[in-house]
């Protein structure tokens, strides 16, 4: 008979080499699926690494796509410090994106100066207070936050639906549903061929690490996901520093939405978020909700996305191939916490009855 | 009638041990029929691991067990159902709405019985150990004692005739020890074999024929229990001769610091958890306060450090009103409370953290700016780690993979750097060993002669009276007396645990 054991809790060192074989044996495990599929795995994962490198374009493009999915990630992994299952990074997103929409729209007239900064508070203010109506539930009538804010990404999605399919259906688009592409003066300039959006999110990987490592709101935060009586206990608002933090963690979703929106997409369609919400609670939980590894973690995902594009193109394997792998990948390094705190021991004497 | 001259268990060689914790080392265990044997040991010194092997929780690394005199291997608790050994755990395992003869009948192999055969069954057993119990009385209308009762009689109707009994009397006031140890004595002369586990020296000496003593995961020695006395057992439980003798320094100043009128404080649930309780705290003096687990006692001192909502009644701190405040609101009237919890990781400190960030818990928002300081709180602990000889790899070290002892010192030693004027503790020496409780006492001790007033919430009488000055009892949430600790006896305390006489006979 085999029996789960818990062992003693393993040291960095140990537990990094754990997640490493994990993240090998993934790339083993994703190599048998491609051998499977009729392909050379190791030409597959070369292919993927100089696809996402090959070119300075390429380069850019993986850029791209880590701008809303480390920011995302940034944002989420506030919210889950301190133990408040945030779900709704998603919803987040989209109505920061809708907020700053709203300015990119109507006032595309004003300087540059000024927009700029108005549409990042509105992205700002639009996904924080999106996070705030699960928060205020949460403390008032303890609801659980992980449907509430679940439920809140579908109501943000059909808004934007709604939107462009009425108040701002784009009148040129010939009765297409969608809302119309941004002015010149409202989509963010570039920064080495990337939109600007980058080194926001390198901004907010520092404020964030200083923020829940050195300041007494941090520390706050600490406590309160470790236990809301020691919170208690040590005189703190526990309702105040939910609302608070959880207005920030949707704030950070919303600015992510806003830079998506006016950086990239120029325009604002139900896409918008296109699931980042949810791949940035993984990026997030695998860098241990430390905002330094999430840069590295949200980097890895999007050399994989990007990878698996070129796949597509060069060998015609659909890209559903690569959400595969990442699953892969997943499971094992989501998996191996497991043997960082159990082990599986044989029992010597089997059965059970009188020997 | 089982045989009496074999063994009824017989452990040789366990060996168990968690990751790299060794927390049985090659113990040997033997227990006749109709024999009772204590097991006695510290916290920690792995007795309830040895219990849970033979229960079928766990499974040992190495050794030997024989039941009745035939090797075994107990890999489920079903196994030790089947070799008969039955096992009361200090969290009672009964369903709440199920009356006592369905909660004993409930996962007895074999067909259901009627209801009537049932309770006839139920009624002649525990008639046969000198019982009176209602089999249709539900079990959330059972007092602890008549729910331990019941899973005794559960053991005796699966005619199980080794019975393990886990620290039985810690739940119990000393009225209802006594009534157990005397099923337990009838138990015994109709042939069972039991073990009882506990720490208390005189309740191994009230009922076993015999005590394993262990130490530290060690098997120390077994010795007749008509030969030895407190003193002997002691030694052999710590490793070396101590005096048990607790300090009582006199009282110092005593000036009222608080004073409680009136008291009602309601549970989450609706019902009271305190009842118009009214008493006073002095400075430098230690207030007992004794009373059944679940009396009120939690809740009183969360009560005073504001933090849960008192119904009526009011707190007076120098004639200020301190109820409906909130913990912060507190420390700006100027009050210094030192509150020591019942969860100590849970609520007293933070268990992730390392004792540096644990010590700014309370006072990380004194300094202006946004951010925290933990210098001030590094060299705190720092001096805490050398005064107290907290053993820790370093200041920095989760508070939660510290030993119980020394989690305890690095939240009385917080508590005590805050300088209180009022310090509130809450079984501040459950589960520590003798040791590390001497230095809880001591640490009280100079607290109290500093001129603090200290609150002691105990569970053991004995020490509760060796080192009060005064004793509160509660009793269902209510103050039922407040007695001299120097000229009480325990017998006084006792009746005032159950209600002051009253219901002192039920």
């Amino acid at each position: 008979m085999i029996r789960i054991v818990k062992i003693k809790e393993k040291n960095s060192r140990q537990t990094f080499a754990i997640h490493l074989a994990a993240f090998l044996l993934a790339l083993c495990a994703g190599g048998l699926f491609i051998l499977m599929l009729g392909f050379n795995p190791l030409e597959i994962y070369a292919t993927i690494i100089s696809g996402a490198f090959r070119s300075k374009m390429a380069i850019q493009a993986t850029i791209k796509i880590m701008i809303p999915l480390l920011i995302a990630a940034l944002g989420v992994m506030l919210s889950f410090k301190m133990r408040f299952w945030n779900i709704g990074g998603e919803g987040q997103i989209i109505m920061g994106a809708v907020f700053a929409t709203y300015f990119a729209l109507f006032h595309a007239d004003w300087p540059s100066f000024i927009l700029f900064p108005v549409m990042f508070i509105a992205g700002l203010l639009g996904g924080g207070l999106w996070a705030l109506i699960p928060a205020f539930f949460k403390v008032k009538f303890g609801t659980n936050e992980t449907l509430f804010t679940l439920m809140l990404n579908y109501i943000a999605l059909y808004l934007v639906s709604w939107l462009q399919e009425g108040p701002w259906r784009d009148p040129s688009a010939n009765g297409f549903p969608k809302i119309a592409s941004f002015g010149k003066s409202a989509v963010l300039p570039k920064v080495f061929g990337v939109q600007i959006g980058w080194i926001v999110a390198l901004v907010l990987v520092a404020v964030l690490f200083v923020y829940l490592r050195y300041t007494k709101q941090g520390y706050e935060i600490s406590v309160v996901g470790e236990s809301q009586a020691t919170a208690t206990y040590a005189g703190m608002n526990v309702q105040k520093i939910v609302l608070r933090t959880m207005f920030l963690s949707g704030a950070i979703a919303g600015i992510c939405g806003m830079i998506q929106a006016t950086g990239s997409d120029r325009t604002l369609s139900t896409g918008v978020a296109g699931g980042v919400g949810f791949t940035a609670i993984i990026v997030a939980w695998l860098a241990q909700l430390n905002p330094i590894s999430s840069l590295v973690i949200a980097f890895l995902f999007s050399v994989l996305e990007k990878g698996s594009s070129v796949i597509q193109s060069t060998y015609g394997l659909s890209t559903d191939c690569a959400d595969v792998l990442q699953g892969i990948i997943l499971f094992f390094v989501l998996g191996c916490e497991f043997f960082i705190r159990y082990k599986f021991v044989r029992d010597h004497k089997g059965g059970g009855k009188k020997c | 009638m089982a045989p009496t001259d074999s063994y009824a268990i017989e452990c040789r060689g366990i060996t168990k041990t968690f990751g790299s914790v060794v927390a049985n080392d090659h113990i040997d265990l033997t227990v006749r029929y109709g024999e009772i044997l204590a097991l006695l040991g510290e916290n920690g010194s792995g007795k309830t691991t040895l219990m849970n092997m033979l229960s079928g929780i766990y499974h040992p690394d190495s050794g030997s067990i024989r039941v009745a005199g035939k090797e075994v291997s107990i890999s489920s608790p079903e196994d030790a159902m089947e070799l008969g050994i039955g096992m009361i755990h200090q969290h009672f395992k009964l369903v709440d709405v199920f009356t006592a003869s369905e909660n004993i009948a409930v996962g007895t192999p074999g067909k259901r019985l009627p209801a009537r055969v049932m309770r006839e069954k139920v009624k002649e057993i525990s008639q046969s150990i000198g019982l009176e119990i209602d089999p249709d009385r539900r079990a959330f209308e059972m007092s602890v004692s008549e729910k331990q009762t019941v899973e005794i009689l559960k053991v005796l109707y699966r005619g199980q005739k080794i019975l393990i009994l886990d620290e039985p009397t810690a739940v119990l006031t000393p009225q209802e020890t006594d009534k157990l140890f005397d099923i337990l004595r009838s138990m015994r002369a109709q042939g069972c074999a039991i073990i009882i586990i506990t720490h208390k020296l005189h309740e191994v000496l009230a009922i076993s024929d015999r005590v394993t003593i262990l130490r530290k995961g060690k098997y120390i020695d077994t010795v007749e229990t008509a030969l030895t006395d407190e003193k002997k057992l002691t030694e052999l439980m710590v490793g070396r001769p101590i005096s048990l003798k607790i300090a009582r320094p006199d009282p110092v100043g005593c000036e009222t610091i608080l004073k409680i009128v009136d008291l009602s404080v309601r549970k989450p649930d609706g019902s009271l958890a305190i009842q118009d309780a009214s008493f006073e705290v002095r400075t430098g003096e230690i207030l007992g306060v004794a009373g059944i687990a679940g009396s009120g006692q939690k809740e009183l001192c969360e009560c005073i450090a504001g933090l849960c909502p008192a119904e009526k009644g009011a707190i007076l701190f120098h004639k200020e009103n301190l109820v409906g405040k909130s913990p912060r609101e507190i420390i700006r009237k100027g009050v210094h409370l030192g509150f020591v919890p019942e969860d100590r990781l849970g609520m007293g400190l933070v268990a992730s953290m390392g004792m540096v960030g644990n010590m700014m818990l309370k006072t990380y928002d004194v300094p202006k700016g946004p951010f925290v300081d933990p210098a001030p709180a590094r060299r705190q602990a720092e001096a805490l780690v050398e005064r107290l000889e907290i053993v820790t790899p370093s200041v920095d070290t989760p508070v939660r993979l510290m030993s119980g002892g020394n989690v305890q010192k690095v939240l009385l030693g917080r508590e005590i750097e805050s300088e209180p004027q009022v310090l509130v503790t809450a079984y501040p020496v459950r589960g520590l060993d003798i040791n590390s409780s001497y230095t809880v006492y001591d640490l009280l001790n100079e607290q109290k002669q500093k001129g603090v007033a200290v609150v002691f919430i105990g569970e053991d009488l004995d020490v509760l009276m060796e080192l009060s000055d005064r004793i509160m009892v509660m009793c269902h949430g209510q103050v039922t007396g407040v007695v001299d600790a120097r000229t009480a006896t325990k017998d006084d305390i006792a009746l005032l645990m159950v209600g002051g006489g009253k219901e002192a006979q039920a």
